[in-house]
Order: C-alpha cells, then structure tokens, then sequence
C-alpha cells in the first residue's frame, strides 16, 4: 500500500502539477529532445512519450509495465523490458530498474559500512559518556557529536578529501569505485573516507541518544538490584544498561539505515560514487520522471523493509516483546 | 560555507603540481608560463605508453557521434571516429582549418553549392577489420536524421540535405539505397544532395555525424554502449554514467590518417564526478584533463588565478561564446529601436565582466556579438564600448529622447536562476540603467526550462513583459553560421524552445541566405562580418562579453595546446609520457 501511494504521489507531482499549471504536452516533451529540436521533433516525443494521453492513463501504463513489463522501440527493433518493469528513463533511454540495480553494490557498500562505523562508535561514546558523566571525555565526546550532527556532509567530504588524500595521501581515488568482488583492498581503501565521513554525521545522533538512553537507564531500580546481587559492572552496563537502552537506537536505526540505502544523495554527489544517491539526483535535475520512480519506490522499498527487520529485532534486544 | 571551501582548495590545492600526490609537478618540474598552451604545444613528446586520465563533471549527452551536440563531446569523438573532415590539430589560427580526416580532401562543391562530393581515403578499417566505404558514412548520416531514436545531435541535416519523405533507416527500412539525398556512387565516393546551396558544407562534414557507422553493428539508441571505431582507439568499457575505457585500436592504419597519433595505451574517462573535488584532483594530478567547456570552477579559479605555482600551469583562453542579453521588441517600448539602443548605450559592461569573473574567468569585454577568433571577424565598435566600458549615460539618455522616453521606463529582466554570473549581471545591467530611468524588474527561472518554458517561449515573454533576457550563446564551430543562425535569423524562432529570443530583422535574414550560399570562404567571411555589423546596428541584443575559458593542465601532460577551434585543449594530441 505504502508504494502504491509513494508512486501515485510521485506521478502526480511529476505529471499532473505541471499540467495544473498549464504545461502542454510539448512542453513537458520539450525537455526530452535535442537543444536543436524543431516543433514537429518536440510534438513527435510527446506522442511518443505518451505526454498527451490523460494522466491516469500514463500511470496505468506504468503500473502494467510492472506487472507485464514493457515493450520499446530502440531503432532497429523492439525490445522487450521484462516484468517488473520500471520504464525506460526519458533522457538516457535506458530502462530504469537494471541502471538501478547496477548502482546498488555501491549503496550498500557506503550505507552498511558507514553503518557499522557509526553504531560502534556512536553507541560506544554514548555509553562511556554516560558513566563518565561530566568528565572532559564527556564533554569532548559530546561537543564533537554536536559538531558532527551541525556540519553538512559536503563540507566535511570535501575537507576530509583535500586533507587526507590530497595533503597526506592516506587514501586512494575515492572516484574511482572498484567492487568488493574485484579487489577489496582497494574497495575499502576508496569507501573508508565516505564511511567515515557519513558515520561522523550519524554517530553523533547516536552517541547523544544512548548517553541520554544510559543515563536514565543506570538510574533505575533493576540496575541497583544488579549491582547489589554482586554482579561484575561490565555485567551490569552491557547486559542490563546497554540492552535496554537499545531499543530506541535500533528504531533509529532502521530508519537512518533504510532511509540510506534508498540513496546517500549527498555523500554519493560530494565523493562522486556513482551509487543511487547520485543516480537520484541526476533524475531529478533531468525532471527524468521514470528515473525518479523508480529511485522512490526502490527507496520506500528499502525503509519497509529495514523497519520490518528492526521489528524483528526488537523481540531479539527487548525480552519484554517476545512475552508481549 | 563557499568561503570555508575556496579556504581548503587554496590551503589543499595550492602549487599545482607541488603537492606531495603529484606525480611530477612541483617546484623541481620545468617552469611553465601562464597561458603559454594558448599560442603553443606545452611539453611536446612523442614519446608512447600510459593511460591518459580524463574527468567530468557530468556526463556527454551521449558517445553516439550521430546523437551529440557538445562541443567537448565532438573533440573527444575523434578518439574513436573519424568524420569526412575535421579541423587541423594544431595550436594557432592554423587549428581554424578544416582538412581532410575520412575524405582525403575537403568537398568539391558542384551545382552552385547544392551538390558535395567526398572521396574516402583508401585503407580505413572498423575496429574489426571490416573496410569501410561510402555506404557506411551514408547509413551514419541517414541514422542521425530520426530524432526519435537519437534526439540530440544537431540538425543541419534535417534542414540542408534533399531529404524528401526520407525520414531514416529505422523507420524506413530498406529504402536507404533508393533515397537519393545521399548518392555513393562507389566504395569511395560519396555525394551530398542538398535543398538549397550551402557554401559551407565541409564544416556539416566535420560533425561527428558523418563519422561510419556499420549498418550490421547499429544498435539504435543502444549504440552509445559501443560505438564502432574508426580511430585510433575504441571502446574497451562503456559503464553508462560512470566510466569510460578506451584503448588502442589495432585496425587504426597510421598511414591512413596524417592527423593523429597513438600515443597512449589507454584513455580513461571518469563521469559523474564532482565538480569541486574534480578540479582538486586536476590541481594535485590525480587526473590529467577536465572535460568540459570552460575549464575550471569557480572556487578553483580562486587557486588557479591568484597562486602563482598554480598559474603558471594554467591558460586563459578565448572561446567561441559570447554573454549577452537579448532586447525583446515584442514588449513595449523595445519595439522602437531608440529605446533598444538606450540600453547599449547605457550598460556597464566592465561591472558585468566582473560578474563573469574578470578578463582572466570571465572574458573580454565585448565590442560586437561574433567572438573575435571567429573566422570572417572584422572590429567594429558602434556604440564606443571601447572609450566608455562602463556605459555613455549622455548618448543613452540621447537615445531614450528620440523613443519618447526622456525619463526612462520600467521593464522586467529575465535570467536563469542557477547562474550566479546572469543573476549578477541582471543586478549591474539594473544599476547602470537606472543612471538613465530604465528601472528593472528582476526574474529569475529555472535553468532546464528557460528556453522551453521561458524566455525562449515568445508568447511567454511577451505575456510577462520580460523586455531583458540574459543569456549565451557558444557557436556551433567556429564559422559564422555556425554562431549566427541559430539566434538573429527571425525564421528559426518557433512556438518554444528558442534560440533566437526576439531578434526579427529582414535584413540578418538575407545576409544570412547571402552567406550561407557563398562558396568562397573569403567572400563569405566578410558577409558574416556584415552580419555582426547589422545585428548591432538593429539593437537587439547587447553584446557585454567574449567568454573566457580558464584551464588548467598538470605538468605532467603533454602535447598541450588550446584549440582555437574548440576553445578548450585538442584532445587529440594529449598524452602522458
């Protein structure tokens, strides 16, 4: 249901806005054509493109491509976009779901490994600030964090690229993706800047939820009993504080992670990892309404699905949901 | 924030190739001189070997040569294609030539200039041994012609040759051979049929679009994957959008082509990359050329321009482009020529030249529309822009008398919303019009729509009263038809999607038609010359600056020049060793 609603209202701010607005059908072709496009080009593409069928006959069409996939003149024949076909994009002329399947391992790699970077350390200075209450470790931890929630990821991209590989040249050509797959060395010597760098943003978050989280939790009762029942404090912060602090930070997370791997549009346009991130931004400033589609509903896709997993999880971090 | 980042590319970027990552530069590389690629081969080597590393900031609106229309696309094409002609790779005015590439000469013009004729050099091969003949350049010049399937190429074509009902071979299957628009008479030989006379020809033949395509190996919109070359090199990897790879091409025959080498092993293309971090890894020599048009960015200029390690490494060149903002005489009272003529009189170009970044980013100021290192260019300087760079008040206000106007009106200003540079330029043009009661209304639009929807859409203009267009225009190819006809001549203005935004002149448009039929290069350089002269003279555009590109080039780089056809570096001869 949800991305049945996701794609109505991506439809209908792409197409139905604009034709509100009083866009012709030429003129929504008009942006798909050469700069030197004449009338008759410009009218032809909107044929084409199916730009002067109503509304919601165009997204019928592409919900039946979904189902049915999608035939498609390239030229010298027709090709078959088999189901579930997300369309061919307006401008490339490429068919949407194969360019962002291709783009996915480069997501992913960014979005999980800045992932485990981030909760380690997010959730590891949360903790030690939180029973090092008003130590400088503390106050330093927490004043980075705040720095790190307050800086935009293409201030600190471009800062941590022109210090650490152009000044010191510790790590590779971030540019230039290589896969896991072909040498994974090098894979996380080029992604180790964007991870960290994404991390920076999101462990900040984190350290401040579970140093908040620690704090009320080591406060409670339970934890008193813990202690007074003799059992070691190491026992006491991971096993009693820290897992019931966790709940909230695996929230969170599932939407942070999901949310991210639906395209880290800033940390893929400041690195220039061709990821989905980029691909989403490249759609929309090309108003390429199939590419926007599909980035969204790819994206929605990934948030039920992270929310699904965490809620899973939750009967793993909280014994309370499993006997509720 | 953009203070902070010019902060850390001055701090990081500085001394070119002197930082510790450069592969060369840096105080013990040979001292170079600013803008010494302009005028010469930088770092001459024929030495072979390595992979020349290119990036950009973007992507080509396609490697298709019968689907693209950028200029930096058409120089990069030549790695792998080979058109009828080309332009001399040469630095100096003698890289305004066109010479035989496919062809072993240029065209021999016949009936007055409505016949051209080619005749192919003999031994040139597909990447896959496959000789190729005339029938191949046929099918690539028929195959450009169907703007459904390959939509951005341009379309002299489709306007010049005899087409008749012929609309290509995808939707016209089988009837190549009988359409009649482009004959082959044999394997070498082949003729151009066009509508109406054109003298210029050769520079048609010089577009990629009449580079081979073999019509088994065509794959349609599909055939950007990989291109069949012809070049030196060809297509070892095409990820769409992310990666290009080229390497040598081992059925390019040197002997069949005076005009390139082989230098490099490979040629890499990184897209997609962004703009500021590219131009950081260009200063540091991570890559070894930016594709694009106008060289570095804005924050990178800062570096470029003011630390002299850096400098000396770069080139201010010319291109063939010029800022200027059209004057509507749809919307009152630009319709009397007086008040059009106020406007030239009164703008402070020097104030605009800044908004464009100065003499060294922006450009020079401009005297008339053509761009000097066009061919047919003569100096002429009508409104005194020379003297008075920063406006004649008494002649505007002169001027605005005669249009019965002596107290000035009110106007809106149009510009696109992503260029700081027209957004500036709107601000000065209002200041200095206001010296005289032309008082400005400013609107800005967004950059993908201003020709479609916009200011390119005559019924809009004229609806919203915008008066003032800020805009641009870089020529085609360096010829006056190639800069002039898309934007003064009134018959190609359209419903929307413009590039002409208003000039109507009955008289441009026969100079037009009387320089387009000219056979004689001479004679029809000076009808272009006429043409600048009338397109001032009629006032309906201001004219403010001839654009600069500001470029740079690691050390390590060699055979560098700065094409003046182009007005960027000849890709051709660069190379690494």
């Amino acid at each position: 249901m949800l991305l049945f609603v996701v794609s109505i209202a991506t439809f209908a701010i792409f197409f139905l806005v604009p034709r509100l607005a009083g866009m012709s059908a030429d003129d929504l072709a008009s942006r798909y054509v050469g700069k030197a496009a004449n009338a008759q080009v410009i009218h032809d593409t909107a044929i084409r493109l199916g730009f002067n069928d109503p509304v919601i006959v165009q997204y019928g069409r592409f919900v039946k491509g979904i189902f049915t996939g999608v035939d498609r003149n390239y030229g010298p024949g027709i090709e078959h976009c088999p189901a579930p076909c997300l369309g061919y994009s307006y401008v490339s002329q490429n068919p949407v779901l194969p360019d962002i399947l291709n783009r996915l391992p480069i997501t992913l790699s960014l979005a999980l490994g800045a992932a485990v970077v981030w909760v380690i350390f997010g959730v590891a200075t949360g903790v030690v600030s939180a029973l090092r209450r008003g130590s400088f470790f503390d106050r330093l931890s927490m004043g980075i964090a705040l720095a790190g929630v307050s800086l935009p990821i293409f201030f600190t991209g471009i800062v941590s690229l022109a210090i650490f590989r152009d000044q010191l040249g510790l790590v590779g050509d971030v540019a230039d993706w290589v896969p896991f797959s072909e040498d994974p060395l090098t894979w996380a010597n080029n992604l180790i800047l964007p991870w960290v760098t994404l991390a920076f943003l999101y462990a900040a978050g984190y350290a401040r939820l579970t140093r908040a989280g620690m704090l009320e939790t080591m406060s409670e009762d339970y934890i008193r009993t813990a202690r007074a029942k003799g059992l070691a404090e190491r026992v006491v912060v991971l096993k009693h504080g820290l897992r019931a602090t966790l709940t909230p930070v695996l929230t969170m997370f599932g939407l942070d992670l999901g949310l991210l791997l639906g395209g880290a549009v800033l940390t893929e346009s400041t690195f220039s990892l061709p990821g989905i991130g980029k691909y989403a931004v490249d759609a929309i400033s090309n108003n390429d309404l199939p590419q926007v589609m599909g980035v969204t509903l790819i994206a929605a896709a990934f948030i039920i699905l992270a929310n699904l997993i965490v809620d899973l999880l939750y009967a793993v971090v909280d014994p309370r949901v499993r006997l509720a | 924030m953009t203070a902070a980042l010019a902060l850390v590319a001055s701090a990081c970027g500085g001394g070119g190739g002197g930082s510790k990552s450069s592969t060369g530069g840096g105080d013990a590389a040979p001292a170079s001189q600013y803008k010494a690629a302009v005028t010469q081969v930088v770092n001459p080597s024929t030495k072979t070997g390595g992979t020349l590393r290119m990036g950009m900031p973007g992507d080509f609106d396609s490697v298709d040569p019968g689907d693209m229309y950028y200029g930096y696309a058409w120089n990069f094409a030549r790695f792998y294609t080979r058109a009828l002609t080309m332009f001399k790779p040469v630095p100096g005015e003698e890289g305004l030539q066109l010479v035989g590439d496919l062809a072993e000469d240029l065209g021999k013009p016949s009936d007055g200039g409505k016949t051209w004729t080619y005749k192919l050099r003999e031994g040139v091969k597909f990447e896959d041994g496959t000789p190729v003949t005339s029938k191949d350049v046929k099918y690539a010049v028929a195959r450009s012609l169907d703007k459904d399937i390959l939509p951005s190429g341009p379309t002299y074509f489709n306007d010049w040759l005899d087409t008749g009902d012929y609309t290509g071979p995808y939707k016209m299957k089988g009837k190549l051979d009988s359409w009649k628009g482009i004959e082959t008479p044999d394997d070498r030989t082949i003729v151009f049929h066009l509508k109406k006379a054109y003298g210029g020809f050769d520079y048609f033949a010089m577009l990629p679009q009449t580079a081979p395509v073999p019509e088994a190996k065509d794959t349609g919109s599909k055939y950007k994957e990989h291109p069949v070359a012809t070049g030196p090199y060809m297509f070892k990897s095409h990820e769409l959008t992310k990666r290009i790879e080229l390497v040598k091409n081992p059925n390019w025959d040197a002997a069949t082509d005076p005009n390139r080498k082989q230098l490099n092993d490979s040629i890499e293309v990184l897209l997609g990359q962004n703009e500021d971090d590219l131009d950081q890894r260009l200063l540091s020599g991570k890559i070894d050329v930016k594709v694009n048009s106008t060289g570095v960015a804005a924050n990178a200029r800062k570096t470029v321009l003011t630390d002299e390690k850096v400098k000396q490494y770069a080139d201010s060149a010319l291109i063939d482009r010029t800022w200027f903002t059209n004057i509507n005489g749809d919307v009152k009272p630009f319709d009397n020529i007086h008040c059009r003529k106020a406007v030239l009189y009164a703008a402070d170009r020097s104030a605009i030249q800044g908004a464009y970044g100065g003499p060294d980013a922006g450009g020079d100021v401009a005297l008339s529309l053509m761009p000097p290192k066009m061919t047919g260019y003569q100096k002429i300087d009508p409104y005194g822009v020379e003297a008075t760079p920063g406006g004649n008040v008494d002649k505007a206000k002169e001027e605005l008398a005669a249009c019965g106007q002596p107290n000035g009106f009110s106007t809106t200003i149009s510009f696109r919303n992503e260029r700081a540079a027209e957004k500036q330029t709107a601000e000065a043009l209002q200041q200095s019009l206001g010296r005289v009661g032309i008082k400005l209304d400013l609107k800005g639009y967004p950059q993908g729509d201003y020709f479609k929807l916009y200011a390119g859409k005559p019924d809009f203009a004229k609806k919203n009263g915008l008066g003032l267009m800020v805009y641009g225009w870089g020529a085609d190819y360096p010829e006056g038809f190639g800069f002039f006809q898309q934007i003064v001549d009134s018959r190609v203005i359209r419903p929307a999607g413009n590039t002409n935004l208003g000039v109507k002149d009955p008289k441009i448009d026969a100079l037009i038609d009387q320089a387009a039929a000219e056979t004689d290069a001479t004679k029809r350089g000076a009808i272009w010359a006429q043409v600048d002269k009338q397109v001032m003279d009629s006032a309906f555009i201001l004219p403010y600056v001839w654009a600069h590109g500001l470029f740079y080039r690691p050390p390590t780089l060699k055979n560098v020049f700065v094409s003046q056809n182009w007005g960027m570096y000849e890709f051709l001869t660069l190379s690494t060793q």
